[in-house]
């Protein structure tokens, strides 16, 4: 049976509302404009954005927030490199990611025609895989294909090019189908062998830390994890995509490791006889010289992208497999086995508490990012969902936030995107209408993508952002104290342009500002009150303040910077 | 460092060879040659990657995870046969002629142009005895010399 005949353009919208997608973020332009025009009639919600990077953002928001693919359309040229941004954001942070992208058309691809760029070749690096459309017919199996590889194995953005003459073509809709791909097959179910190999030296360790990321909120095994942990009694640390995989807070939790750690989960890991590495990647933010790094730690590696076991230190057990699947199966391999773990769970508490965070907010003094937040999470929500930008507040957010639960800490780890926070809080908004969602920024980080907050207003999409000013590139000048002889070169942003109160309200905000302990409480209660548009607050903070505990790059994990006194020993 | 020979299987596909020698590059591999070629299945192409790098379990996982790249094989140098194409142009004159001809039949190369002050050889070998060749007519003047990349089989099933 034929059915009637539809364009590329509309083919692109049927594909994306055969594939449940109810909300996408873009910007309309040139070579994409057919395809907005069956977008106009569709229930899909098109949430606009101020530039296309935002637009990526958002759709990363959306995707790191739900689990489930986040869609952002744009056109060609200017359009497509304005993308490249998120694209690798979401490379390194593995976020399934669909961009579909308007080229000129066919026949004037390689001719440098307006608005033309090479955006298969451009994206090649910073994507999963990527495809141009050479006919119509291609449409719905391609996009199709595309989110298949951008949801399963590591997840990822695919990015579909598709030039002006196809999204006008006209021809029928053939239902697409998942057909197999000979080059893709992600191995998800672990080789028991090597299960059983890892639950062996489990069973002989005395010091096993459970060393967990963002993998294990990607295959949604923070149940299992937590099973297993608690069940053999394994002390967990968090990296910084994988915070909130186990909850803060439990007896068992030593939060997160690596250069801005705290010092018991930085140590535990050096003072270790056994990694349990599972959905994480042996960055180098964690692992400081890898020379220095777990020295006598045996490594169990468990990571569904294979390319990741023994690319910085070679495992004695590696697996292959999808977090959860490997979780159940040591879980099951482990039944019966009782660990010899409470000796070492004592000296990591007794670490804990003798190395503590530590922050001095004085009464008069200038606020401090850590007490703001304690403040902002004793008021807050408890699903809400924290959305950071990159620099020292979002490793103060990591350091001193509570979380509690999977995908409801939202940053750019990998890329360290700046301007990050606001467009990925717009689009976890756009996903969940009803959780409270903080965009906890820095002053420089937020004015790179500060024009969202127009997106947030006019979409209705009724965000709290809180900009920490220090009036600085905060982490930048704390390298140029301690590694630069206190030359703040070109690190100084000045603390009161632009007005961010003023800012706010031009952008259709409501805009509040805190400068003092007394503000603190009262001005986040209106905050919270204040639902039914954006509001930002601004939060003067001390720009002298450093991040610690500090190891600094290329060093050892045996040495822990604590404090500013502590320096000495760098 | 002893050389490791990579035989790639990949879709043929528009792209493909530039996402596979994206890959090589960003990941700050060297390759001593590369070759490309369709194979006897249809809409498959072969590559044959020659590196000396210790990490070659890394190019693999890496290669690996392109969504064209069907599959990797590393071939055993002891099971292996291994072919390259040359072509090279030397100088010649009255006094050399015989002697650089005679020298190239030796090595297995056949002339394909003979003129009055240049002759043209190809050959087929292992890319050792292409290096040979090389050398052995260097003397005379070498004006341009081209290797088609090497390829290579396994000569067990």
């Amino acid at each position: 049976m034929s059915e009637e005949k539809l364009t590329g353009a509309e083919l692109v919208v049927r594909s994306l509302e055969y594939m449940n997608i109810s909300t996408i973020f873009g910007l309309p332009g040139g070579a994409i404009l057919p395809a907005y025009d069956p977008l106009y009639d569709s229930p899909i919600r098109h949430i606009l954005a101020r530039h296309e990077q935002g637009s990526g953002h958002m759709a990363e928001g959306y995707a790191q927030a739900t689990g489930e693919l986040g869609v952002v359309i744009a056109t060609s040229g200017p359009g497509a490199t304005n993308l490249i941004t998120p694209l690798t954001n979401a490379l390194m942070d593995s976020t399934p990611l669909l961009a579909i992208t308007g080229q000129v058309a066919s026949e004037a691809i390689g001719n440098d025609a307006f608005q033309e760029a090479y955006t298969v070749g451009l994206t090649m690096a910073a994507t999963k895989h990527n495809y141009l459309i050479t006919s119509a017919e291609e449409i719905p199996q391609v996009l199709l294909e595309a989110k298949h590889i951008a949801t399963t194995g590591r997840p990822g953005p695919v990015l579909v090019d598709i030039p002006k003459d196809i999204l006008n073509q006209k021809v029928e809709w053939i239902e697409p189908k998942l057909i197999d791909m000979p080059g893709y097959k992600p191995t998800l179910e672990p080789n028991p062998k090597m299960i059983a190999q890892a639950a062996e030296l489990i069973r002989k360790s005395n010091k096993p830390i459970l060393y967990v990321g963002g993998g294990i909120i990607h295959s949604k095994a923070n149940q299992e994890l937590f099973e297993l942990a608690t069940k053999f009694k394994i002390p967990v640390v968090t990296t910084l995509m994988g915070r909130g995989a186990f909850p803060d807070g439990n007896e068992l939790c030593f939060e997160m490791p690596g250069m801005h750690g705290n010092y018991t989960a930085t140590t535990s890991i050096q003072k270790s006889d056994l990694l349990i590495a599972i959905g994480v990647r042996f960055d180098d933010r964690v692992t400081a010289n890898p020379k220095f790094f777990a020295q006598n730690a045996k490594v169990i590696h468990a990571d569904i992208d294979p390319a990741e076991i023994g690319k910085i230190r070679e495992p004695e057990v590696p697996i292959v497999g999808d977090a959860k699947s490997v979780i159940i199966g040591l879980t099951q391999q482990l039944e019966g086995s009782e660990l010899n773990t409470s000796e070492w769970i004592d000296e990591l508490n007794q670490m804990k508490k003798d190395y503590p965070l530590s922050y001095n907010q004085e009464e008069k003094g200038p606020l401090k990012v850590p007490f703001v937040l304690e403040e902002l999470q004793k008021l807050s929500e408890e699903d809400a969902i924290v959305v950071s930008g990159v620099g020292q507040h979002q490793m103060w957010i990591s350091q001193h936030w509570n979380f509690t639960s999977p995908n409801t800490w939202l940053n750019s780890g990998g890329l360290g995107t700046m301007g990050y926070s606001l467009p990925a809080a717009i689009g976890a908004k756009a996903a969940y209408p009803d959780r409270q969602i903080l965009a906890l920024d820095g002053d420089g980080c937020f004015q790179m993508t500060c024009q969202e907050l127009i997106t947030a207003s006019t979409e209705n999409i009724p965000i709290k952002i809180v900009v920490f000013n220090n009036g600085n590139h905060g982490m930048v000048r704390q390298w140029q104290k301690i590694f630069y002889k206190n030359r703040f070169s070109a690190s100084e942003l000045t603390h009161h342009t632009p007005d961010y109160v003023a800012l706010a309200e031009s952008m259709g905000a409501t805009g509040l500002r805190m400068v003092e302990k007394s503000d603190v409480k009262k001005v986040f209660q209106k905050m919270l009150e204040i639902d039914d548009k954006p509001v930002l607050v601004e939060c003067i903070v001390d720009p002298e303040d450093m991040v610690f505990p500090m190891v600094p790059a290329g060093g050892s994990n045996d040495v822990v910077i604590l404090n500013e006194d502590d320096l000495k020993k760098i | 460092m002893s050389e490791r020979i990579l035989s790639v299987l990949v879709e043929d596909k528009p792209g493909v060879l530039a996402r596979v020698a994206s890959t090589i590059s960003r990941r700050g591999f060297n390759i001593n040659s590369l070759a490309v070629g369709p194979t006897n299945i249809e809409g498959r192409s072969k590559m044959t990657i020659v590196t000396e790098l210790e990490s070659v379990e890394q190019v693999k996982k890496q290669l690996n995870k392109l969504i064209n790249v069907i599959k990797i094989v590393e071939l055993d140098p002891e099971n292996t046969i291994e072919s390259e194409v040359l072509l090279l142009k030397v100088s010649i004159n009255k006094d050399t002629q015989t002697s650089v001809i005679e020298k190239a039949s030796l090595s297995g190369a056949r002339s394909v142009d003979v003129g009055q002050d240049y002759a043209v050889f190809e050959m087929t070998g292992s890319s050792k005895d292409l290096d040979k060749l090389e050398n052995l007519l260097k003397p005379f003047g070498i004006i341009e010399m081209i290797r088609g990349g090497r390829i290579a089989i396994q000569t067990k099933l």
